[in-house]
């Protein structure tokens, strides 16, 4: 398994204190293509925060690939990061006075890769991802959905064993989100990642060949979706 | 993190993204540096000038002058002119103190002749040898008058140099010729060197002829009426109390009633030059507070400015936490880029400051001789860099500890 998480438990101690994931079972093999389905506040993100070592949990046990992740260092995490886990975000979160390029590259800057070859690796993912003429472009010049496939050239060029993507298409129109969903299934399958995307949209959840749904901190239910025809809204509808 | 070109694109890439608030915030430091290092100069050369001012006297020396009573006493009406006389010179060397005891007897104005050359407005001394031992006089030809040419009232002169100059205009060693002053011919036998002192008693020795004080005393009909005496207090003695012995001594002598303030008064020279001494301390104290005040205002505006880059970053020190940066690196730059700032801003002051002491040091240099020193010294230029490194660090230390407690999921958060 890569991902199994046992009877884990996150309260947010406040004002009031918010119990928002109440033991989480939870496994993903090797591989495997997976969403998180879930209402807004159901607890969708602090669960990938958990998988993505950004936060941590109270009890319980989460196993990555093998190792059990808890009570890291920072700079444990901070390599477990950067070394296992690639991240998709809705906005994108590039660094807005770096190109397109030096974006790619900022992983390997922190693992500590010459800037040499930093750079050919980088515009190896960019020519995957097609954006090869606008390496040396900055974010604010391009359209949304190659801002987030710059994002996923990030995510790849470490080789992560996951990628964690929160709302992918959050950001985006349905035409780009599907070429985004596309891309992603390629990536999955040509790189051999695990791949878990979280979102609300059924349409994107559909796209994935299961769907953990989670309500209110629980897991409720897990749906294989191998041909793709899982509940969408209304006929045809792919995504929005 | 390593300080490597990566690092250093990292920086300026950085501090580039906000030029004019990178700009001021460096002209804040620049502008410290710049008033530290012009300030220590301006104090360096304040105190080069004086220094030469008082260079050629004796510090530890008191001076017991004479004037008019203004108590009767002793059966004395008031008003009565003191005259000290020769006698009192080693009358004074019985107080326990007292290393010597000197004076000088003065002609003003008076012309000296060589040949065809004159030199008006010659200030001609008659002294004993003891007087070089207060006011040191260095000689450029020759000898001072010694106790031999008072004993046996030798007609003979050491001149000053700008007497010199006008009057050997070839120049070369005049010792043996004759000049006339006032009609009376004397030998010459040593030349002063030229003095930037100002600090002296009965006139500078560039403008001054020497001869023997019994010379003087029988030619003018002086008698041994002087004005004035020079103590020299020995090291081991307190000035102060020496002077107070001195004035006391004079007045039992001269029948002047112990508290007359007028009849005779000392004046303590060495308290003077430590009072001058104590104002520079002070003026250098006030100077390096007011540029390192300056200086330390330029470091906080750094420290702020990085503090609220930090807060605007969040979301950018977010995604680089996210994707592998450890808060080491995150701190290291941080700091790394207060360094730069205030370095750069820095170092721009420093020459910037240089330059300006050197155009000023320019302006006060007469026929290629400096006459006030304003530059910096390697070494405190030195010393202002390494401190401007610490500033540098202690600036960034609040930004950077702000930036190592932003979490990663913050960067989601702030959108």
């Amino acid at each position: 398994m890569m991902i199994e998480l046992k009877d884990v438990n996150k309260t947010y101690f406040g004002a009031q204190p918010l119990h928002v994931l109440k033991g989480i079972n939870l496994e993903i093999g090797k591989g495997e293509f997976v969403s998180i389905m879930g209402a807004s506040g159901s607890g969708k993100s602090t669960l990938l925060n958990i998988l993505g070592i950004l936060d941590n949990y109270d009890t319980g046990e989460y196993w990555l690939d093998g190792r059990l992740i808890k009570g890291l260092s920072e700079r444990e995490a901070a390599r477990y990061r950067n070394h296992t886990i690639g991240f998709i975000f809705q906005s994108f979160n590039l660094i807005n006075f770096k190109t397109a390029v030096e974006n790619v590259e900022l992983p390997l800057f922190y693992r500590g890769i010459g800037r040499r070859e930093r750079h050919h690796q980088a515009m190896e993912y960019l020519d995957k991802m097609g954006l090869t003429d606008w390496a040396e472009h900055f974010p604010n010049e391009m359209s949304g959905g190659q801002k987030q496939r710059v994002a996923i050239a990030r995510a790849l060029i470490t080789h992560p064993r996951i990628i964690l993507a929160d709302e992918p298409t959050g950001a985006l129109d349905s035409k780009t989100s599907l070429e985004v969903m596309e891309l992603l299934k390629r990536v999955n399958k040509e790189e051999d990642v695990t791949m878990i995307v979280v979102t609300h949209e059924s349409g994107v959840a559909n796209e994935t060949n299961k769907i953990i749904h989670i309500k209110d901190g629980i897991i409720g239910k897990v749906e294989d979706n191998v041909d793709h025809n899982a509940s969408p809204f209304g006929e045809n509808s792919i995504m929005k | 993190m390593k300080f490597d070109i990566d690092a250093f694109r990292e920086i300026s890439q950085t501090l580039r993204r906000n030029k004019s608030r990178t700009f001021l915030t460096g002209f804040g430091v620049f502008w410290g540096m710049f008033m530290l290092l012009v300030l220590l100069g301006g104090s360096k050369a304040v105190k080069s000038m004086v220094s030469k001012d008082m260079g050629n006297f004796a510090t530890n020396c008191v001076i017991v002058m004479n004037g008019i009573t203004t108590k009767p006493y002793g059966g004395f009406k008031s008003g009565r002119q003191i005259m000290f006389r020769t006698a009192d010179m080693d009358e004074l060397r019985k107080i326990q103190g007292v290393e010597l005891a000197t004076t000088s007897m003065s002609q003003w104005g008076v012309q000296a002749v060589y040949g065809t050359n004159k030199y008006n407005g010659v200030n001609f001394q008659g002294v004993t040898s003891d007087y070089s031992r207060i006011q040191f006089q260095h000689m450029k030809y020759g000898r001072f008058i010694n106790d031999m040419d008072n004993a046996e009232g030798r007609k003979v002169a050491t001149i000053g140099w700008r007497v010199y100059e006008t009057l050997f205009p070839g120049g070369g060693d005049p010792c043996g010729k004759f000049i006339s002053i006032n009609g009376i011919y004397y030998e010459i036998i040593g030349v002063v060197a030229q003095t930037s002192s100002n600090f002296n008693i009965n006139g500078g020795s560039d403008r001054g002829v020497f001869c023997p004080m019994s010379v003087m005393a029988r030619l003018y009909n002086r008698g041994d009426r002087i004005w004035g005496l020079m103590v020299l207090v020995k090291p081991e003695y307190r000035s102060s109390e020496v002077m107070n012995q001195c004035v006391n001594m004079m007045k039992q002598k001269y029948l002047v009633a112990p508290n007359d303030k007028r009849a005779i008064v000392g004046l303590n020279i060495e308290s003077m030059f430590t009072f001058v001494r104590n104002l520079f301390k002070g003026l250098d104290l006030l100077f390096l507070l007011v540029g390192i005040g300056t200086l330390l205002a330029g470091a906080i505006g750094v420290s702020n400015i990085m503090m609220v880059t930090v807060k605007e970053r969040t979301t950018e020190i977010g995604i680089r936490r996210a994707i592998g940066a450890t808060p080491k690196t995150i701190i290291s730059q941080v700091i790394a880029e207060s360094i730069t700032l205030t370095m750069v801003s820095g170092m721009f002051g420093i020459i910037f400051s240089v330059m300006i002491l050197g155009m000023v040091e320019l302006g006060f240099t007469k026929d290629g001789v400096m006459t006030a020193q304003f530059q910096v010294t390697f070494w405190q230029a030195l010393l202002a860099l390494l401190g401007l490194i610490t500033l540098g660090v202690l600036a960034g230390l609040a930004p950077a500890s702000r930036a190592m407690q932003i979490k990663p999921v913050d960067a989601m958060r702030e959108e």
